[in-house]
């Protein structure tokens, strides 16, 4: 599952990634969100929306996208 | 006599010292995050601290607890919680509280006293209080911006807002604490246990206490 | 004494063994030990583990004390505060780990101490740290200090102890090994004081907390007993990593096990895992112990024997429990969801046996591994030539020397840091970091009176320039800091953080510095009730500064009346109590222009610790509103730090102080209608330093010098003649008032002014703005 915070949500952790890029050399970078990211295996699928909408994720200011790994 | 019930989770680090404020203003006791019986308190306060260590994110695991279905129905019912902190961010996951806390916009932690306005004397945490007036109060935290998508729309939910210049995280409007529509789940991120003593610093926290043994004229 | 080889070679040799160490074993052993013993050995007989190089100097402290409870040799030292309570303490470095990954370093360090205060029964209550790192130019130095504060704010948080004080410095002999030393107090009644010693044959040894893994590994001889050199990088698997969540359900779960009594002992695993910790606590019991690597719960399923043994994974505790309460144990460790397994048990006979299973993997006499490791003698030889050079000069003719002390980030305003630590969780912190010369925490919570105040000192740069001296000022220094708040010295702990040993002028700064913390020790009355060492903090580039770090804790009676350190309001009178007698060498100015004194003024000790009593018995009458001892930068930097806070400003008139207390005589010949003082000029700089000081270094001598012994006091203008009759035995001078927008500080032909918002812009802009 990848978790990232929200559009329009303010995120510094992104702002600050995002600032210091070119300070090392990187330019052309934009657009920077950190969120995080829940590897797990199940054996039940249908269940993932629920488990990452209850526990994993905060729907009111993240949104998640799942990636299937196998 | 009120009696509070301050709950302790794995990883609460300041119920403690609520136990020691509410104790000045009436009787209290820990309860257990395991336990579903609140032992007939008058009034829930849910504390400070690192429950699961912020795991995952601040208050989501700690909100699954039974003693926090027990709230729930407690609050349901009409009974006053009050969320600190740690607290407050629990409630808001265990949606009892509108919004969200999100990392402070310095994306560090801030221990500093502030002053923060009273903008709704009418919970039953803040009835002791008079509309406007400030007090201070410390805050300690890593994540206390409070969001909420439509700000506008809490109107007499907003309960308490940092003074003018005050904002230490970068909250919406400046809200420190909100309620429930109901009004009778309060939660806000300064630490009114840590302002009840003067040998410490202020006494304003106290008032909060205070209200909830409060009894009008 | 044996010379230490790393490289190829042998497999002792890459452990950190010397030869003559390897043979000692064998000899020791009767036969050549297998690879399990030999990496138990490896740690054991480490620099870290063995203190193979300071045991015999550390002999030299005062270990006895009226209010001694626990000495050095536990866990952690302990003081009676009265009332059936006691206070443990101790001071740890962990220098090497922060230098390598900062944040976890400076974490898992948090983490060690605390555990070394519960595992002696006492609950942590307070944390203070001692850091040092390069000037803060460098990139490097900055990334450091971010996050090792960053570090210390994420565990001792979230763990849920107050951070109350600490110091910072920035000095370039640390740009390549920077310094951290974690300090913690831990309150307990004296029934819950709890020794290491495992004791009861047949008992079982438990070991409770996080799961074993590979974290450090080597960690302690391979990081704590090397230089830093190149290829840091390798060292980086050895870097452990810090749970503060774990660590708090394990400060509940044993506390909670020695309040119902269920444990006959009870250590910490820190350096060297399972290793150190059970074969101390055998040691120390005069027992044995047989440990299965086959029941140590795993992270990783395929850890060899030794691996287990030696692992840092932080958040364990060993502990020795009676066979019939094993099952009262697991079910408070069941509550607080802190693992607990037994994986041993204490035998007669004197032998550390390691098993696999059934199969006997090493086997190693406990009496060697814990005492047999070789002392070696130190070669101390004072250095005939410069061992640093001289900072380089930050300030020319034409600068404002008071502005240019008070943005000098070692002197500038801390806050930054502060603000990153919870300072009130536990409800007993009556003083918050800088709010007052020490940190005070009162004990009615705990059904105590009166509260403890605690301080933390060091000084690299004075102790360099005279070992002796700069050690027993790091002493005084504490002591001062603790009288300001009108506490009573009960206890010590220090961190002797150096350089390489064995190399002569290293041995004879570290002799000198020990022989100065004796002394002053002995001359306050104040034992040392345990410590750390740290050595071989050396780059290619050279040594650090000799730095002993002090950590006094001290009661006093009523914390209501505890100064401030700075002036709260106008009217106030404000007086320099004390024997100062201010001098250039080793300053803060004295390095912003690019020097470095060899030798310092002496400390007549018994003076001080007598003013250091009258100084308490003033600030606990009540009558003090503020106290603040002078020490970087000065008593210029001192007024002005007391000015800055509540923007309040002072007139100082000086004049009475010019010859009595100065390094030289004779008025100032300079502009005395200039506004601000007239630096030295460059003449003069070379006259000081190669003729003598001139009138106007004697100026400076006495707004910037420094030195122990100078306090200043400020009083309502009504209670300034008490006050002076309790000051009636030390030298007492009414220097001004408080009141107005300006420090001003006169001279008999000059006169310093600056803005307090001028003075307070530079103070509290210059850490914060170096990171902008």
């Amino acid at each position: 599952m990848l978790i990232r915070p929200k559009q329009g949500i303010l995120d510094p952790q992104g702002q600050t990634v995002e600032r210091a890029l070119p300070a090392l050399g990187f330019d052309g970078v934009s657009d920077v969100r950190v969120g995080r990211m829940v590897e797990l295996d199940v054996e039940d699928e249908s269940r993932l929306a629920e488990i990452c909408e209850r526990l994993l994720t905060n729907p009111l200011i993240e949104d998640y996208e799942i990636v299937d790994d196998r | 006599m009120t009696r509070f019930g301050v709950i302790r989770f794995p990883g609460s680090c300041d119920e403690v010292d609520a136990l020691l404020a509410a104790r000045r203003f009436g009787e209290a006791e820990l309860l257990w995050h395991r336990d579903r019986d609140l032992k007939g308190v008058d009034a829930v306060v849910v504390p400070g601290g690192f429950s699961y260590g912020d795991y995952l994110r601040v208050g989501a695991i700690a909100r699954f607890s039974p003693v926090m279905e027990a709230v729930a129905e407690f609050a349901a019912d009409g009974g006053p919680v009050l969320g600190i902190c740690n607290g407050f961010q629990v409630l808001c996951e265990a949606h009892l509280l509108p919004g969200a806390l999100l990392p402070n916009t310095s994306l560090r932690f801030i221990a500093r006293q502030v002053e923060i306005e009273v903008v709704n004397a009418a919970t039953p945490f803040t009835r002791a209080c008079e509309e406007a007036t400030q007090l201070s109060i410390p805050v300690k935290h890593t994540t206390g911006r409070y969001y909420h998508p439509h700000p506008d729309s809490l109107a007499d939910q907003v309960v308490f807002r940092y003074a003018p210049g005050q904002n230490p995280n970068g909250s919406l409007a400046d809200i420190a604490g909100v309620a429930n529509e109901a009004g009778n789940v309060v939660g806000l991120m300064p630490h009114p246990e840590h302002a009840v003593d003067p040998l410490v610093g202020s006494a304003d926290g106290g008032k909060l206490f205070e209200s909830m043994a409060w009894v009008p004229a | 004494m044996g010379t230490r080889v790393i490289g190829a070679g042998s497999k002792h040799t890459e452990l950190g063994l010397t030869d003559y160490e390897y043979e000692q074993i064998c000899e020791k052993l009767g036969r050549e030990p297998n690879d399990v013993e030999l990496a138990v050995f490896s740690l054991m007989w480490s620099e870290h583990c063995g203190y193979k190089h300071s045991k015999k100097l550390l002999r030299r402290l005062p270990t006895e004390g009226p209010h001694l409870l626990l000495g050095p040799g536990e866990n952690a030292g302990a003081v009676d505060v009265g009332d059936g309570l006691a206070i443990a303490f101790k001071v740890e470095s962990h220098n090497h780990p922060s230098a390598v990954e900062p944040f976890e370093g400076a974490a898992t360090g948090v983490g060690g101490i605390l555990r070394d205060i519960f595992a002696v029964g006492a609950r942590p209550i307070a944390v203070l740290d001692s850091l040092r790192f390069g000037e803060l130019d460098s990139a490097r130095s900055r990334y450091l200090l971010d996050r090792v504060v960053a570090g210390i704010g994420h565990y001792g948080n979230s763990v849920g102890v107050a951070t109350v004080g600490g110091e910072i410095y920035f000095e370039s002999p640390y740009e390549q090994n920077c310094l951290v030393n974690a300090m913690c107090l831990g309150i307990a009644p004296h029934e819950r004081l709890t020794r290491s010693a495992a004791a009861g044959v047949g008992n079982h040894v438990v070991l409770l907390g996080a799961l074993t893994g590979r974290d450090g590994i080597g960690g302690a001889s391979v990081l704590a007993s090397a230089e830093l050199g190149d290829g840091d990088e390798a060292k980086r698997p050895s870097v452990q990593i810090g749970d503060p969540f774990e660590e708090k359900k394990l400060i509940e779960c044993c506390l909670e096990l020695l309040d119902r009594d269920l444990l006959a002992s009870l250590q910490d695993l820190g350096a060297a895992g399972l290793t150190s910790s059970s074969s101390e606590m055998a040691s120390k019991g005069q027992v044995g112990i047989d440990l299965d690597m086959a029941e140590v719960p795993l992270r990783e399923a395929d850890m060899e024997p030794f691996e287990i043994m030696i692992s840092e994974s932080q958040e364990r505790m060993l502990c020795v429990v009676e066979p019939q309460l094993l099952d009262a144990v697991f079910e408070v460790c069941q509550r607080w969801e802190v693992r607990a397994t037994a994986i041993g048990t204490v035998t007669g006979g004197n032998r550390l046996r390691v098993f696999d299973g059934d199969d006997l993997v090493g086997e190693m006499p406990v009496d060697v591994l814990v005492d047999g490791c070789p002392l070696y003698d130190l070669e101390p030889e004072k250095p005939a030539g410069l061992v640093y050079t001289a900072p380089a000069a930050r300030i020319g003719d034409a600068d404002n020397v008071l502005l240019a002390l008070l943005r000098s980030p070692s002197i500038a305003s801390k806050l930054w840091a502060f603000e990153q630590y919870d300072p009130l969780v536990g409800s007993r912190t009556v003083r918050r970091p800088a709010q007052a010369e020490a940190a005070v925490l009162h004990l009615l919570h705990d059904g105590g009176h009166g509260a403890v105040a605690v301080s933390i000192e060091g000084n690299g740069r004075r102790v360099a320039c005279d070992p002796y001296v700069g050690a027993a000022e790091a002493v005084l220094e504490c002591a001062a800091n603790l009288a300001c708040v009108g506490a009573e010295p009960l206890g010590l702990t220090n961190c002797l953080n150096f350089g390489n040993p064995e190399k002569p002028h290293i041995a004879w700064q570290l002799t000198e510095a020990v022989d100065g913390l004796a002394d002053a020790c002995r001359a306050l009355n104040t034992p040392v009730v345990g410590g750390n060492v740290s050595l071989y903090n050396e780059a290619p580039e050279g040594p650090i500064y000799p730095t002993p770090v002090v950590g006094m804790v001290g009661k006093l009676p009523d914390p209501a009346v505890a100064p401030i350190n700075s002036f709260p309001r106008e009217g106030l009178v404000v007086v320099l109590a004390g024997p100062f007698a201010p001098a250039l060498a080793g300053s803060e100015v004295e390095k912003l222009r690019g020097e470095l004194a060899d030798g310092l003024p002496a400390v007549d000790l018994a003076s001080h610790a007598q003013t250091l009593a009258v100084i308490r018995a003033a600030t606990r009458s009540g009558l003090v509103v503020a106290a603040h001892d002078i020490a970087e930068g000065g008593l210029g930097v001192a007024l002005a730090e007391m000015a800055i806070p509540a923007r309040v400003g002072v007139r100082a008139d000086l004049r009475s102080l010019e010859n009595d207390s100065t390094e030289a005589g004779g008025s100032i010949a300079a502009d005395s209608a200039a506004p601000d003082f007239p630096a030295a000029s460059a003449a003069n700089s070379r006259a000081r330093s190669a003729a003598g000081p001139s009138a106007a270094s004697a100026s400076e001598a006495l707004l910037f010098g420094e030195g122990a012994g100078g306090f200043l006091l400020a009083c309502a203008r009504e209670d300034a003649d008490s006050l002076a009759a309790i000051c009636a035995d030390i030298p007492f001078t009414r220097i001004g008032e408080t009141g107005g927008n300006e420090i001003v500080l006169q001279l008999r032909t000059a006169s310093l002014s600056l803005q307090v918002e001028e003075a307070a812009q530079a103070y509290e802009r210059a850490v914060p703005s170096s990171f902008e």
